[in-house]
């Protein structure tokens, strides 16, 4: 019987024979407690918080610069709110990770694509929270075009690494 | 932003914060590994993540405005989030996208992937402030491109 030379990864990019090889429960529900974080802060507040102006607030701090000035009034409790991502995460993680957990992802591609990350979210004006979860959530126009923009390229991004050979 | 804070605001402010990191952990969003999955299209997951937050949002940024004109901790009128369109959202969106697609780390899932004991995503923190910092001191001295905005919302 003869068999069509695809190479397996290939296949796997093109179109997954499994979409969801662990299931979709820890997908669905860790996304409805992000959306339930964020509206638990509109409710009280009215504020449709997103976490990467939190990079430029806390700037403010060590920085005159004007651009970071802007953000004084929102820096403190900016700071509270990511002090509670960490720990919400630690909580996860001790109750049901047991351990710590670290990535395999290389060094030099968190620190250049966090440089590309701190860039882009605060010129693009919002990043996977702000405008992907808080901006659409709104069905604001601009979130929309800023999510399918970087989703875009971030999928562009991700196969020309992997088609380099790069991993992990 | 009031001036003078309700005593539950910080408080409040991190309850909202623990609820969005421990969602983040336990969707395994604060592993880049499984953000570049769904990127290279091993794993889909990553989508319930966004929708499923963003109908949560959505529900009360439609509903909320209606009940009630004020936050009781702030003051603030309930509004959506509205930013208004312009070239940036395209070129900042693309930026974006690099770097996402090249580490699978964003501002909020890198935070909580810092909770679940990844002290290694402490080099995307120092590339997330650097970057922040370059555009900043770029654009604190060329205020002159933040007027160009339109309204599309």
């Amino acid at each position: 019987m003869f068999e069509i030379a695809v190479p397996a990864e290939l296949v796997a990019q093109v179109a997954p024979l499994e979409p969801f090889p662990n299931g979709v429960y820890r997908y669905a529900v860790g996304g409805l407690l992000v959306g339930l974080g964020a509206v638990v802060i509109y409710l009280g507040t009215g504020i449709a918080a997103g976490a990467s102006t939190f990079l430029e607030s806390t700037l403010s701090y060590v920085s005159e610069q004007s651009r970071f000035q802007q953000y004084r009034a929102s820096r403190d409790w900016r700071v509270v709110f990511t002090l509670g991502i960490i720990l919400g995460a630690a909580v996860y993680a001790v109750v049901w990770q047991g351990e710590a957990w670290t990535t395999d992802v290389q060094p030099w591609r968190l620190l250049v694509g966090g440089v590309l990350v701190g860039i882009g979210t605060r010129i693009g004006k919002g990043c996977t929270s702000g405008h992907g979860v808080c901006g659409v959530g709104s069905a604001s126009k601009t979130s929309i075009v800023g999510v399918v923009t970087f989703l875009t390229v971030a999928i562009v991004t991700a196969q020309l690494v992997q088609a380099m050979g790069v991993s992990p | 932003m009031s001036r003078n804070r309700h005593p539950l605001f910080v408080p409040l402010i991190l309850v909202g914060g623990l609820i969005f990191g421990f969602g983040l952990a336990f969707s395994h969003m604060a592993r880049p590994e499984v953000v570049l999955d769904f990127l290279q299209f091993v794993d889909l997951g990553l989508v319930f993540v966004m929708f499923g937050a963003a109908v949560i949002s959505g529900i009360a940024f439609a509903v909320m405005p209606r009940l009630r004109d004020r936050a009781p901790l702030t003051g603030d009128v309930y509004g959506r989030r509205l930013k208004a369109f312009d070239r940036n959202v395209l070129i900042g969106g693309a930026i974006f996208g690099v770097g996402w697609g090249l580490s699978g780390i964003c501002p909020g899932a890198a935070y909580a992937s810092l909770g679940i004991g990844n002290v290694t995503i402490l080099w995307a923190f120092v590339g997330m402030f650097a970057g922040a910092y370059l555009q900043g001191r770029w654009r604190s001295q060329r205020p002159a491109t933040e007027t160009a905005a339109t309204g599309a919302d």
